[in-house]
């Protein structure tokens, strides 16, 4: 109980933290002070959750840890000034990918029948949130990424038919879902849950294939907020404030920080999502 | 009662975050979005409880570790390619930032 209390308090501060961070970002004076209390904020997180009760073998958390700050900080030292862009998509998709995967493992728990969690249907539809989500947002960046970094033509790529695909899939995606969250059968939770997570990781792909190079810098803001309801959403699934707080701002913030990027270069948000469209939005990238 | 709760700091930190980004300079987009994005990668709290579950099975393991790394790339990642990012931006811009300081820091 005394750990609980500690946890959750730290919890608060980090949530402050971030909070305070995030609107020190947006002014110039006060921007990389705001960046290191935001940091201090995740290190705090971080270090307070290796306290909690569920956490009892280490090993693998540290060895992880290591692993990911020794990539990420070789990513980071490495990068040229000119490529962060993309660099900052890659990242954004590692994170949409790390939220899946939290998604993923918890449903691989329920389904050994080591949690069983108090109100199934809603644990079920949040793990159905952070797969979805996180799997747009991995495949969505990746696709950011090699189209910054020239590995992959910047043209819009556009096809006969392509709204009406996407629109089928993103259909068929929460078919996949509904069928999950009610169905009591196990196959057919298994067989809606590897649907849904391959579908959603086309998704992402193919929603970002229609817009042109030079508008992946606002795709990339709107990925990163995609990524916070990721987190979000993955804090719905195992209960967690700090993630549903901390995921929410930057979805949120994020959507608003895209609509300026629109704005800076005159341009609205629907037209650089849809240019590739024509006058007819899609209601697949619409509703993803 | 408790999900109720939930919604509700969900429902507020929505707000929250609409009303905390408002006129940002310009130069400052992508170091903010990239600020943002490293804040994202606070599902590494998830991806750690995932991995530290001691519960028999290899495969809730593996995949509990392989989202403390990549979460764990994307915190760090993002963090420090934020600050190089300011940093770089104070360097160059030192001589002119202290002329117009007052326009643009506030």
């Amino acid at each position: 109980m005394n750990s609980e209390i500690l946890i959750n308090s730290a919890y608060i501060v980090a949530s402050c933290l971030f909070i305070v961070g995030l609107k020190m970002l947006g002014r110039q004076a006060t921007a990389r002070k705001g960046n290191l209390i935001s940091g201090v904020g995740m290190l705090i997180a971080i270090v307070v959750t290796l306290l909690d009760r569920h956490v009892i073998d280490f090993t693998w958390i540290i060895v992880g840890l290591v692993a990911g700050t020794v990539i990420g900080l070789a990513c980071a030292r490495l990068v040229k000034m000119t490529a962060m862009p993309e660099m900052v998509a890659l990242l954004n998709g590692f994170g949409g990918l790390a939220s899946l995967i939290v998604g993923a493992a918890e449903f691989m728990r329920i389904r050994i029948g080591e949690v069983t969690p108090a109100h199934p249907e809603f644990t079920a539809a949040a793990i159905f949130m952070a797969i979805i989500i996180g799997g747009v947002t991995f495949t969505g960046s990746m696709y950011a990424f090699c189209k910054l970094a020239e590995w992959l033509s910047g043209r819009p790529i556009l096809f006969a038919g392509q709204h009406v695909l996407n629109g089928l899939m993103l259909l068929v995606t929460l078919v996949a879902g509904v069928a999950y969250v009610v169905s009591g059968d196990p196959s057919v939770v298994l067989i809606a849950f590897l649907a849904y997570t391959v579908l959603s990781l086309i998704l992402g792909w193919t929603t970002v294939m229609p817009i042109g190079g030079g508008d992946m810098p606002v795709v990339i803001s709107l990925l990163n907020s995609l990524s916070g309801l990721a987190a979000c959403a993955a804090g719905f699934v195992i209960s967690n404030n700090v993630l549903i707080v901390a995921g929410c701002l930057v979805g949120t913030s994020g959507v608003i920080l895209s609509i300026i990027m629109c704005k800076a270069m005159n341009r609205s948000l629907m037209n650089v999502l849809f240019s590739g469209f024509g006058s007819k939005p899609g209601a697949a990238a619409e509703g993803s | 009662m408790e999900l109720l709760l939930l919604f509700f700091i969900f429902t507020l930190a929505g707000f929250l975050g609409f009303e905390l980004i408002a006129k940002v300079p310009s130069q400052l987009h992508t170091p903010l979005m990239s600020g943002a994005n490293a804040i994202s990668g606070i599902t590494i709290v998830g991806a750690m409880v995932a991995a530290g579950a001691d519960d028999g099975s290899w495969i809730t393991t593996v995949l509990g570790t392989a989202a403390v790394t990549l979460a764990m790339i994307n915190v760090v990642g993002g963090y420090f390619v934020t600050d190089r990012m300011l940093g770089m931006f104070k360097k160059k811009g030192a001589a002119s930032a202290e002329t117009k300081k007052g326009g643009v820091a506030k």
